[in-house]
């Protein structure tokens, strides 16, 4: 296998654009990783699109607005990691060295209808007569399976929401970027305990791009390829219950170990995580997933300030957190994690997902983040989580 | 050709549910792996744990389960009256199951491991009359 490297990446402005078609989205996304990585759409061997609601199509659609050159399209589909799975896709078709330079492309147009609509007919449907099977009630669930296990409150959750909502105030691509204080996260309107309005992550469309090229070939084009040291995907094994409540952590430390053995780095070499915080709860699973903390610790982590920009709770949150920080708490990462505002702030448009959380790594890595720059960052992950189930980890190293 | 028109019947909403003449004898019922024991909820062709092809013992659950967790859906989908309490609930034949569990819908009055006893009871109907039952839970 060839070393792969990522030479050019974009990402749109998450948010509604009931004007534009998902396809005109997308283009632009590809046209500016193009220019990025200083590629013309002709150079370009291969597209890799991930789309969730046009399963089939999507890419040739896309090269309709960007090129029509006649490369091969391969449509994606894997629920939220379905632009992340594109991505590695396109990694082995780089790696296996079937191709030099190719396009990995995620997409997604919501519009309003967002993840709690109703499924099938009403007569015979189960939703809310039989349980819940919608996202909010998984990860509702999941993060009740920590509190009862450690105690975790639901102040404790409502952290991430604070963190990744004032590291979105840097980023001019989220959707939103206001902050939230904590009693207002607390306060926000439930919508499946104990997660409220402020932790869930909103809907919406965006795109994003990345160009892969062959690490032999991408000083041609950069001063700065970023090395993919690992690109893994993995689906849920059995487990004792995760045929009535999907288990988000099994694959996902699964994946883990892999990366982290691929790539040859521990948890504690990461210098940032761009990780799927679809709702507060799951963030601080992931934590713990992820080996960013030890078991059970994700509350205490998040209230020490270690995953925070900076590495340390902004001042004029410090008296809000205090009453949920273990002063004897010592971090085994300092790892920061969605500097980007997180899926909670950025939005989390299906397909496009996966694909926008690697150009904020790249970025990162480059010094090219701006304000929310981690300093001296060398080397960072990306992870989406998807229902029912699919992990994608992605290492990405200066 | 005279057109027949089918009697409204009585349906179990899930297929791990099992209709009796009164709403006394329906019954949660599974099937257990006869390789590895897993067990399922519900008929099965094959064992996801260790696939084996069956054969699958059927296997008739009790009434009893316990609180594995819990969450208040108070965004629910249109035709659910919200908020109410989805859980994971655990019976003692080695199945976990999903169900609402009957009960004023605050976090205080759900607790991890608390005991509960299952009921049916109309849950819909559809356009041809058919009636469809689903289980619940409530404090035992
Ligand atoms: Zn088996």
């Amino acid at each position: 296998m060839r070393e792969v490297a990522v030479i050019g990446v974009s990402m749109i402005k998450f948010g509604r654009y009931p004007d534009r078609d998902v396809s005109q989205l997308a283009a632009q996304a590809g046209h500016e990783a193009l220019t990025d990585a200083g590629v013309e759409m002709k150079t370009i061997e291969a597209l890799y699109s991930g789309n969730l609601y046009q399963t089939s199509g999507s890419g040739q659609r896309i090269l309709q607005q960007l090129g029509q050159t006649g490369i091969p399209v391969v449509n994606v589909a894997n629920a939220c990691a379905t632009g992340s799975t594109a991505f590695r896709e396109a990694y082995f078709a780089i790696a296996s060295g079937a191709y030099d330079i190719v396009m990995a492309l995620g997409s997604e147009q919501m519009g309003k209808q967002g993840l709690l609509g109703s499924r099938g007919d009403p007569a015979t449907s189960l939703e809310g007569r039989v349980g819940s099977y919608m996202m909010p009630a998984v990860f509702g669930m999941a993060g009740m399976e920590h509190s009862k296990q450690y105690g975790t409150q639901p102040e404790h959750f409502a952290l991430a929401s604070v963190k990744n909502h004032y590291h979105s105030t840097q980023n001019r691509l989220a959707q939103y970027q206001k902050e939230s204080p904590l009693d207002e996260v607390m306060n926000g309107r439930m919508i499946a305990y104990p997660n409220t309005l402020l932790m869930c992550c909103p809907t919406g469309d965006g795109a994003a791009a990345a160009i892969l090229c062959s690490m032999d070939k991408a000083r041609q084009y950069t001063t700065q390829p970023i090395k993919v040291a690992a690109s893994v995907l993995t689906s849920d094994p059995w487990t004792d219950r995760d045929l009535s409540l999907p288990d988000i952590n099994t694959l996902t430390k699964n994946a883990a170990k892999i990366a982290y053995e691929t790539a040859g780095i521990g948890p504690e070499d990461l210098s940032q995580v761009e990780l799927h915080d679809c709702f507060a709860t799951a963030e601080l699973l992931h934590y713990e997933n992820l080996g960013l903390c030890e078991e059970g610790m994700a509350g205490k982590h998040v209230a020490s300030g270690a995953p925070w920009i900076g590495n340390k709770i902004p001042t004029k949150y410090q008296e809000d957190v205090a009453p949920f920080q273990d002063k004897t708490y010592k971090p085994k990462t300092t790892t920061v994690v969605n500097a980007s505002g997180g899926l909670l702030s950025k939005g989390h448009p299906l397909g496009a997902t996966g694909v926008a959380n690697i150009a904020e790594i790249v970025w990162h890595l480059r010094g090219q983040a701006g304000a929310r720059q981690v300093e001296g960052s060398k080397i960072g992950m990306a992870h989406v989580i998807g229902l029912c189930s699919a992990c994608t980890l992605n290492v990405l190293q200066k | 050709m005279a057109e027949t028109v089918a009697a409204p019947e009585i349906r179990p909403l899930v297929p791990h549910l099992r209709i009796g003449a009164t709403r006394e004898e329906d019954y949660l019922f599974g099937s257990k792996c006869s390789t590895c024991g897993a067990m399922y909820a519900g008929p099965r062709l094959f064992c996801g744990k260790c696939s084996a092809s069956g054969p699958f013992e059927e296997v008739k659950f009790g009434r009893d389960a316990e609180v594995h967790v819990f969450t208040i859906i108070h965004q629910a989908t249109p035709y659910v009256k919200a908020p109410y309490v989805a859980a994971i609930v655990d019976l003692p034949e080695g199945v976990s199951i999903n169900t609402n569990i009957e009960v004023d819908p605050k976090p205080e009055n759900v607790k991890f491991g608390m005991k509960l006893k299952m009921y049916t009871e109309k849950a819909s109907e559809d356009k041809e009359g058919n009636t469809y039952i689903a289980y619940r839970y409530r404090p035992a």
